[in-house]
């Protein structure tokens, strides 16, 4: 959603007489608004030193954190805004096992 | 049936809530309202209704926990005056904007500063442009039946908005008068049920509520609460008109009182239109053609009804219970001038602010009101277009 198509007011978008009464929205919106595009910087997971203790799971603000039969299963980037609250928490030393690189 | 009691304002209010039954009260105690609330909450231990009663620490937990009800599909209501208002402000734009039809009692009551608790509109009118439906109370009586035909006002499908019912502070809200009131049948069968269009338990129906609604979409829901305060007009006649039938008391936007035929008239609301209305009967005796047209609907605002209503009148003063601190005059003044502006014939129209903080507006007042407006009608250039009744 670009910013400055919505600030004009989306002329495809539904008229007030056509949308919903009120501002009331069906559930988990949340999934279709992406914020990974806001990332600077990415987490990335060093898969040799991960000791799947999903520290990073259970702290990632955006469920960006991906896991499979009980482990770290890599970062959705979709989702992942790059706050690097997964490599704050990551408790390997003296290297995290999740590191904030430059985005691609 | 009908039976005679005598009740305080704030007693009638409790006994409407008592016969509406809500399904949730979230509320905190202010004077002059607490009496609603404290006779409710009694109401509840006693077991008389089925209301769950929740005691917050403050109106702006209780205006949340009202919305919050409400968008899980109960029948909420809550009640406040003055301050407690104010505290409420944050989330009464919340509540029309998400189309919850919720109903609150509120007593007028002066806003501080400086600290003061008796009678004036200010609460109300500082709170006139937040999508709510504004219903003013003369008596006890009326405080009553607006409070029931509220519930059916806000409720509708067309309409889908929250309404406060108020009574002036004090005056009548701790006055004792003699008022009838329905057996509770008729009232469950009047109100009706609350059919929720929103409901946040409903599982197989999961929504989001109060998403952020930005440039994109924002406009186009306020758009919708203007829409549905204008189709709240024929809403408020048609149910004003069931209850007449009902109950032998029909209500409209406003009430005429000798007004078809009158020279010089006074437009006010609340409280103030029971002294107004001796004075009236006063002048007429005396030969004068003097009338009132009392306010009872402030929001939607009924202009197209009050400019034919007052169009061929030579002069009006409207006397306003709170002054909006514009320069120009109290709110009222400003509505019910501006609803006379396009037509042809048209009154002069004065303003008098005039008890504030409860500063009693006497029969003498209201005389000298009259008075001046009839020189205004029999030619006489207004001195002043905004003056203040009352002040040393």
């Amino acid at each position: 959603m670009s910013e400055a198509k919505s600030a004009s007011g989306g002329a495809n978008e539904p008229g007030w007489k056509e949308l919903p009464q009120g501002d009331i929205l069906k559930a988990a919106t949340a999934l279709e608004f992406e914020t990974g595009d806001w990332r600077t910087k990415r987490p990335v997971k060093d898969d040799k030193l991960c000791i799947n203790c999903l520290f990073c799971y259970i702290y990632c603000p955006d469920s960006a954190v991906k896991v499979k039969d009980g482990k770290f299963d890599g970062i959705d980037y979709r989702y992942c805004k790059g706050c690097g609250i997964c490599e704050n928490v990551c408790p390997v030393k003296p290297v995290k096992a999740v590191r904030m690189e430059k985005d691609k | 049936m009908t039976q005679i009691v005598a009740k305080t304002g704030n007693e009638a209010m409790a006994e409407a809530m008592r016969q509406i039954n809500p399904d949730v009260v979230a509320a905190y105690p202010i004077t002059p309202a607490t009496e609603i609330v404290m006779i409710f909450s009694q109401f509840v231990a006693d077991g008389l209704v089925d209301t769950e009663f929740v005691a917050v620490e403050s109106e702006h937990s209780a205006m949340s926990a009202t919305l919050a009800a409400s968008a899980a599909g109960a029948r909420a209501m809550t009640g406040t005056s003055s301050q407690g208002l104010c505290l409420m402000y944050e989330m009464l734009p919340i509540v029309s904007a998400l189309r919850l039809p919720i109903v609150m009692p509120e007593v007028n009551r002066a806003i501080s500063g400086p600290i003061n608790i008796h009678c004036d509109h200010s609460d109300t009118m500082a709170a006139r442009d937040f999508g709510w439906i504004h219903i003013f109370s003369e008596n006890t009586q009326e405080a009553y039946d607006n409070m029931l035909q509220a519930v059916r006002i806000a409720e509708h499908p067309d309409v889908k908005l929250p309404a406060m019912v108020t009574t002036d502070g004090f005056i009548i809200s701790h006055c004792l008068e003699k008022i009838e009131i329905q057996d509770d049948a008729t009232v469950k069968d009047f109100v009706g049920k609350f059919v929720p269009s929103t409901n946040l338990l409903d599982l197989n129906n999961p929504v989001t509520i109060g998403a952020l609604d930005l440039q994109n979409f924002y406009f186009e829901h306020k758009r919708q609460v203007a829409e549905a305060m204008k189709k709240a007009k024929p809403v408020i006649l048609e149910i004003g008109k069931e209850f007449g039938k009902k109950f032998g008391r029909e209500y409209g936007f406003f009430e005429k009182y000798r007004l078809d035929d009158a020279e010089f008239a006074v437009v006010c609301l609340g409280s103030t239109a029971g002294s107004a209305k001796a004075v009236v009967d006063d002048l007429r005796d005396k030969g004068k053609k003097a009338g009132l047209l009392k306010i009872r609907v402030f929001r939607p605002f009924p202009e197209e009804e009050i400019a034919q209503a007052l169009q061929n009148i030579k002069a009006v003063a409207v006397i306003d219970r709170s002054d909006g601190f514009a320069a120009t005059g109290g709110p009222v003044f400003s509505e019910v001038r501006s609803a006379l502006y396009d037509k042809k014939k048209k009154p002069v129209v004065v303003d008098y602010i005039a008890g504030l903080g409860g500063r009693e507006i006497t029969l003498a007042h209201i005389q000298e009101i009259f008075s001046e407006t009839e020189k205004i009608a029999s030619g006489q250039s207004p001195k002043e277009y905004v003056q203040y009744k009352g002040v040393r």
